[in-house]
């Protein structure tokens, strides 16, 4: 059934266009089926799998080399599937609502996000290394359609392109990562690493490192998260999917799986919690600044990213469990103010906080859901972010790991401060009445109610969670359970009494209540302070350094000249294999000259015409006597008793006259002539020590065979196995089918190629000409 | 440069060449063919063609784009592999479907005959691909 709930996304992912095209925007509603299917699906199993069962599904794609898809679905893979699955299906709603108006490439657009929500359920299911990376991948791919929609703004191809390069990099990282840790723990299974992780070493080392760069990139932390900001570009929709249970949720949850295994060795907890919390800081001192809501939303993301991966890395029992309840708040509340963010910008036209004024009133109802989803995400009672907030200092209170455990809860609780202040900034900024100051928008409408149906919902869950937190008590514990089996369970409650972790709360609000009336001097404190060095600029310098050395790289190998081409090939052929060939003892014996009298007389023929095709001076006549050597060799295949491969030979030598000729006719009749002899003597001594080579090969590896050949046991199997007398064929469809299907990838890539040389060399062309007319003209008008 | 007996001949030879491509393809699991070498009479069928009609003439007789052609030929190769994984085999093992058909007997059809398709429509749209490339339109000298 997993299998078939990724089944169901791919389907109506690659149907989308042609559903687009009967049912307009209500594709939207079709494509949402897949991941409303698979939120039923998860929601029948989960008394199954709460009660500790493990769904696992499993097929071998390609048993020979051990390959196979396994997918499996335990209690954190649950909570995980029901976010993903659950709030796709909102967004999908959303998503209707907010493309009010047809557009023709709604087609594309739906497919994509579908393909993008069925990448991220197979992520999270996926219990062999491999296949994770492989979904992994295929979000960086399709989340770079979906930022990249408005392909015709400069702004968005460039923020998709810097997403897909660098979740691209860390995805390279990880694939590394992941090989590395396979080979060190003999499996690829995910459950069976995690169950008995590889014990310490070197390589270890490497493998969890590169690992975590991928999950780093991937989830925006520090100094890899300037591309979150920049994939503000994506509709509204795609952001808010995007921030609250996919993509970059992806890091985290890598993290969430590794950390109880690997929260041991020396340098995974000191790593991540200090990038976690650095992050955290980071984002949330951008997110005071911002003036695009939206903006500020993104950089709240970052901070609360970092949040998470400093509970996750961390690793301690009570500090996964923490993870697990922010995560899931913090997927509710996120989404929630996405949309309704969405809402505003839709309805104002704009996502200035220093332009939106009185939205209050204007749409009372999204203003509510707001606000519910701000003192959440903000950590105010009886609220989910709240409770996740307090469990989270308990767990940093707690300790378990080293001393600066202290430090880590110290910023934290700075977190925290940033984030109860850039949150109220939002809230005031997106809807408080500013007096003189803020522009009310006069053309701002009341949104649809199934426009703001969908963040209503969120909030609304974050506010049940979070005032009958019981209801999640179960789902939470077994998702830790998954996680850490060492953990105990607890419940979860408002109110804890008093204690430390209640007065860092208060502390975190009363500081924050402070930076957001202080907000003015704030502001001005901040634009007065040197930027540090900008991760951005970090970004661009090293994309265009390298784009700069690919090209000096470029005019150093590529010099365009074909005769220097081919003689390094050549001459490397001769040279490397051909000192082996030669040094090689014992030499082999040389065989008979000729087999048959028939031979030598087709082999004297091919020798003069390839001896003719040097003398020749015209092309045309070079062409024709290629033709005879190729057929002469053609000749030789009959008379060994190869019908195939004369066939084959034959019209490929038909098929290569005819493109010869075709393009003949745009070169020179006859070949330019160098007048220097030197370089003819060069040229013929390259010829000649190829053709000695190639002759010295032959004989070696005929007479090199060590062990049997393989065709007596394919002509052997050609009938029994696979029902056909022609061997040739049989290896070529059957056996040794998938080099076939390899081979004609080429051919298609071949074909792809030489339409492109030809379409630029043709444009460039036309260009010139257009220039030359424009320069005759201009003549003229003097 | 159309010459009326090239064109005359190759009408009458066209679509032997064809049915001959299109056997070779079917006939190759037992005999001497298979889908590169019937793909490649049939391309030389359609060089044949541009030879004694032109691009024009070779687009009124294939009205499918070339790119679509080598698109379905992948298509239907890698579309074999995966209804084998469906079966529960392995990616590209074959299948076999036995078929008594009146008046001829038994038949045998290999699934890997599905695949020699795909591997003919590559190599037609191949040659396809650079006669359109290279022809007149393609790279006219001007």
């Amino acid at each position: 059934m997993l299998f078939a709930l990724l089944g169901a996304h791919a389907a109506l992912a690659v149907a989308a266009p042609l559903l687009a095209r009967s049912f307009g925007r209500r594709v939207f509603l079709v494509c949402g089926l897949a991941p409303l299917l698979a939120t039923a699906w998860f929601a029948v199993r989960s008394p199954a799998v709460l009660a500790g069962d493990a769904d696992a599904e499993s097929f071998a794609w390609a048993p020979t080399i051990g390959l196979s898809a396994d997918l499996r679905l335990d209690g954190f893979g649950l909570l995980m599937a029901l976010l993903v699955s659950g709030i796709g299906t909102l967004i999908f709603a959303y998503a209707y609502a907010y493309f009010s108006k047809p557009r023709p490439d709604l087609g594309k657009f739906a497919g994509a996000l579908t393909a993008f929500a069925g990448s991220m359920l197979g992520l999270i299911l996926a219990d062999n290394l491999i296949l994770l990376f492989v979904f992994w991948e295929a979000t960086s791919i399709t989340s770079y359609l979906l930022i990249g929609f408005d392909d015709r703004k400069a702004e968005s191809r460039d923020a998709a392109l810097q997403a897909l390069l660098t979740t691209g990099a860390g995805g390279l990282a990880l694939l590394g990562g992941v090989v590395v840790l396979g080979q060190t723990a003999d499996t690829y299974s995910l459950s069976a690493i995690l169950a008995a992780p590889p014990p310490h070493s070197g390589l270890l080392d490497v493998a969890l490192v590169l690992i975590l760069l991928g999950a780093f990139t991937k989830s925006a932390q520090a100094p890899f998260h300037t591309w979150l900001p920049g994939a503000m570009a994506a509709p509204t929709p795609v952001s808010a999917y995007l921030h609250s249970a996919t993509m970059v949720k992806a890091g985290i949850y890598l993290v969430a799986r590794f950390s109880p295994a690997f929260a041991d060795v020396p340098l995974w907890q000191p790593l991540v919690v200090t990038v976690g919390v650095v992050t955290m800081l980071i984002g949330g001192f951008r997110a005071l600044r911002q003036t695009d809501i939206k903006l500020l939303l993104a950089f709240g993301t970052i901070s609360q990213l970092g949040f998470l991966m400093a509970l996750f890395g961390a690793g301690t029992p009570k500090a996964v469990f923490a993870g697990v309840v922010m995560l899931f708040a913090h997927a509710l509340f996120k989404a929630a103010l996405f949309m309704v963010v969405g809402v505003v910008d839709h309805e104002a036209h704009t996502r200035d906080l220093r332009e939106l004024s009185g939205m209050r009133r204007v749409m009372p109802v999204a203003f509510w859901a707001a606000a519910i989803a701000s003192a959440s995400m903000a950590g105010l009672p009886p609220l989910l972010g709240f409770i996740a907030k307090e469990t989270a200092f308990e767990a940093f209170i707690q300790g378990g790991f080293g001393a600066y455990a202290w430090l880590a809860l110290a910023g934290i609780v700075a977190g925290s401060v940033l984030t109860f202040a850039y949150t109220a900034r939002f809230t005031w900024g997106g809807f408080a009445f500013k007096g003189e100051r803020g522009v009310e928008p006069a053309d701002a409408h009341r949104p649809p109610a199934a426009f703001v149906a969908p963040a209503v919902l969120l909030a609304g869950l974050g506010a049940m969670f979070g005032l009958v937190p019981v209801l999640l008590d179960r789902l939470l514990n077994v998702a830790t359970t998954a996680l850490h089996p060492g953990w105990e369970g607890t419940y979860l409650a408002l109110w804890h009494g008093v204690n430390l972790a209640l007065g860092l709360s208060a502390i975190a609000v009363g500081a924050g209540t402070l930076l957001f009336v202080a907000r003015a001097r704030v502001e001005t404190w901040q634009s007065r302070m040197p930027s540090m060095v900008a991760a951005n600029d970090v970004y661009r310098a090293t994309v265009r350094n390298v784009l700069l050395g690919a090209k000096r790289m470029t005019g150093v190998v590529q010099s365009g000249s074909l005769p220097i081409y081919l003689s390094i090939i050549t001459l490397t052929l001769v040279v490397l294999p051909g000192v082996a060939l030669v040094t090689r003892t014992p030499q082999p014996p040389l065989p008979p000259l000729t087999a048959t009298p028939m031979q030598g007389v087709l082999a004297a023929m091919v020798i003069a015409a390839a001896v003719a095709i040097v003398m020749a001076g015209r092309r045309f006549v070079a062409v024709l006597l290629l033709g005879a050597v190729g057929y002469g060799v053609g000749l030789l295949f009959v008379i060994q008793g190869a019908p195939d491969l004369a066939l084959t030979q034959f019209l490929v030598e038909t098929l290569i006259l005819v493109i010869f000729m075709l393009v003949l006719r745009h070169l020179p009749a006859r070949f330019t002539q160098r007048r220097l002899p030197f370089y003819r003597a060069l040229r013929g001594l390259v010829a000649l020590g190829v053709g000695a080579f190639v002759f010295l090969f032959a004989l070696t590896t005929g007479a090199a065979r060590t062990a049997p050949s393989v065709s007596q046991e394919h002509l052997a199997r050609s009938y029994p196995e696979a029902h056909g007398n022609n061997v040739v064929n049989v290896i070529l469809v059957d056996f040794r089918a998938l080099d076939t299907l390899g081979e004609i990838v080429v051919l298609v890539v071949a074909a792809i190629g030489i339409a492109s040389l030809v379409m630029a060399v043709r444009s460039e062309r036309e260009r010139q000409r257009r220039d030359a007319d424009a320069a005759v003209e201009q003549g003229a008008r003097r | 440069m159309t010459s009326l007996i090239l064109h005359t001949g190759t009408r009458a030879v066209f679509h032997t060449i064809m049915l001959l491509s299109v056997y070779l393809l079917f006939a190759g699991h037992n005999a001497p063919g298979g889908g590169f070498i019937g793909g490649l009479i049939g391309g030389a069928a359609m060089v044949l063609l541009y030879l004694a009609a032109g691009a024009d003439g070779l687009r009124r007789v294939v009205r499918v784009e070339p790119v679509r052609i080598l698109g379905a030929g992948v298509l239907f190769a890698v579309l074999t592999g995966v209804v084998a994984v469906l079966f529960g085999e392995a990616f590209l093992s074959s299948g076999l479907l036995e078929l008594s058909v009146p008046l001829i007997g038994e038949v045998y059809i290999s699934s890997v005959l599905a695949f020699d398709v795909g591997v003919y429509l590559v190599v037609v749209g191949l040659v396809l691909q650079v006669l359109s490339a290279l022809g007149p339109e393609g790279g006219r000298v001007s």
